[in-house]
């Protein structure tokens, strides 16, 4: 069977450690995110989870005092490479935050179409379309497609996060990054971004961030589990669930700490 | 009722009461002016106050469209200068200032903050009217200017710290650059508090008699030359107020009446300012 033609296409972490000055909250961690597929990133709070996935496209060193060592790959290529721009990498990279994040000046519209605008497309009709497919992809085009220009704070919670997912969707990045998406919705809200990664993975990588070990289960065909800054154990979700090779993933599933 | 909290109460009751008492005391401050400005102000009010230049000494009659249309001239000169360099200054103190440098330019906004305003007159006066050789509206716009730039700078920061950081991480990794991120995202969203603050920072100077004593002089004609003396609002009060007549007094009371609705109009139109864009980003 030939391979899909974007079999390449993958994000790899190399003995990546993330630093606040000295401390070091993420230890050499080194883990690999196929292609197409959704891999949930689960452990205790404070465990190094989000600043994590904030080394993939490049935000953890945005913090105070916050570096990192270790190599980060996209397609092969390490993005902390010198010659990497991170503000152009961000474009390949999408984000989306535990809490949802709209620009409260700008209307629902231009929201999406921001990470357009910034790469300097202005094509009016080009924008509409891209603008309807990536609010389609979020599942929020039939809710808001008669009130575009409305503000995007006009909107609910739940619609403001899947708002914020089709501005992250908008400038087609390869790899999408969610920290803990779901936190601040409730249970319908999250439902529906979770049936939305499940469509997404055929257009994108997708990396979770989740304290819910249920919602690890329901969305990731791979699960890594996090401890104290160390990746304790990664595997397929359906395996690392029923059948963990060790002990702290297993007292950690099993509701025994955390 | 214990004893104890009978007295919670007595004393919950006791404090209430003072706190208003306060209050209405500083409300009635401002009403009293405010009652006495009409009362003496007002019935000198009419069309040749506001279109007539003043009249020589001892004459009856006579306005103050000088001094009105001077003081127009010199705020709004000293607003174009001041209101750039202070957003832009309290943009880079809320964005990039927490460096040294950030720490220098904070400290010097609020001694220069501090500084009395006739200290600033005094200084425009040694470095500007005495290069220039004479006295000019120019000299008062900037001495005005320098007085707004820290007030501006400092709130401007407050402002713009008041945007929640996840709006900045948004706008980052969506593959925003560091500048746009803060004009576009940080700056828009904080706009409307900015506004306020030029608002409040342009009504405080318009009131400043001071530093324009030794700049913009006063003048007792019409004028819009900005290389030129020019009178303003706050000094032809200053004049006509220590002056013997009572024909001056009635003008002094006038003019102050409509120096205070002017900046009264700033401030409302400040708060107005503040509830639209609640209203429209609500």
């Amino acid at each position: 069977m030939a391979p899909p033609a974007d079999a390449r296409l993958r994000l790899e972490a190399v003995r990546l450690t993330a630093l606040y000055g000295r401390r070091a909250v993420v230890k050499d961690v080194s883990i690999l995110f196929p292609a197409h597929t959704v891999t949930a990133v689960i452990g205790p709070s404070g465990c190094g989870k989000s600043t994590f996935l904030r080394c993939l496209n490049r935000m953890h060193e945005l913090s105070e005092g916050g570096w990192v060592t270790g190599r980060v790959l996209l397609d092969g290529a390490d993005v902390y490479d010198d010659a990497v721009d991170p503000v152009q990498l961000r474009r390949r990279i999408g984000m989306v935050f535990q809490r949802p994040t709209p620009f409260p000046t700008m209307s629902i519209y231009d929201n999406v179409a921001a990470g357009l605008r910034v790469n300097g497309h202005r094509g009016r009709r080009a924008l509409d379309d891209v603008v309807e497919r990536a609010l389609t992809q979020a599942a929020l085009w039939d809710e808001v497609k008669d009130r575009l220009r409305a503000s995007a704070l006009a909107l609910s919670g739940g619609q403001q996060q899947r708002l914020c997912i089709a501005r992250a969707l908008a400038p087609q990045p390869e790899v999408l990054l969610l920290d803990e998406p779901t936190a601040s919705l409730d249970p319908a809200g999250t439902q529906r971004i979770e049936e939305l990664c499940h469509e997404l993975k055929r257009l994108y990588t997708i990396v979770i961030v989740t304290h819910n070990m249920q919602q690890a289960a329901r969305v990731s065909d791979y699960t890594a589990f996090f401890y104290l800054g160390d990746l304790v154990e990664v595997g397929r979700t359906d395996e690392l669930f029923t059948r963990p090779n060790e002990e702290r993933t297993e007292a950690y599933i099993t509701g025994r700490f955390g | 009722m214990s004893g104890r909290s009978l007295r919670r109460h007595v004393t919950s009751g006791l404090m209430t009461g003072l706190v208003a008492v306060l209050s209405f005391t500083a409300v009635l401050a401002l009403v009293l002016i405010l009652g006495d400005l009409i009362a003496k102000g007002a019935s000198s009010l009419n069309w040749d106050f506001f279109t007539k230049n003043p009249v020589p000494a001892g004459q009856s009659g006579g306005g103050v469209a000088n001094a009105i249309v001077g003081t127009g001239i010199i705020v709004g000169l000293a607003a174009l200068i001041g209101l750039p360099i202070g957003i832009g200054t309290g943009l880079y103190l809320a964005e990039y200032g927490s460096g040294r440098l950030g720490w220098i330019v904070r400290f010097v906004a609020d001694v220069l903050n501090g500084t009395p305003s006739i200290v600033i007159g005094i200084f425009a006066w040694t470095w500007l009217v005495r290069p220039m050789g004479g006295y000019s509206a120019l000299a008062g716009s900037v001495a005005l200017a320098a007085l707004m730039i820290p007030m501006i700078a400092r709130t401007t920061e407050e402002m713009v710290r008041l945007v929640p950081h996840s709006l900045r991480e948004a706008a980052l990794a969506l593959g925003y650059p560091r500048w746009r991120t803060s004009l576009r995202v940080v700056a828009r969203t904080a706009l409307a508090g900015i506004v306020t603050g030029c608002l409040v920072g342009v009504a405080r100077i318009a009131g400043e008699t001071a530093p324009l004593l030794f700049t913009a002089l006063g003048n007792l004609n019409f004028s819009t030359s900005v290389t030129q003396p020019m009178q303003t609002l706050p000094h032809q009060i200053y004049e006509y107020a220590s002056g013997p007549f009572e024909e001056w007094h009635r003008l002094a009371w006038a003019s102050a009446l409509v120096l205070m609705s002017l900046v009264l109009l700033l401030g409302v139109t400040a708060r107005w300012a503040i509830r639209q864009r609640h209203g429209a980003a609500r």
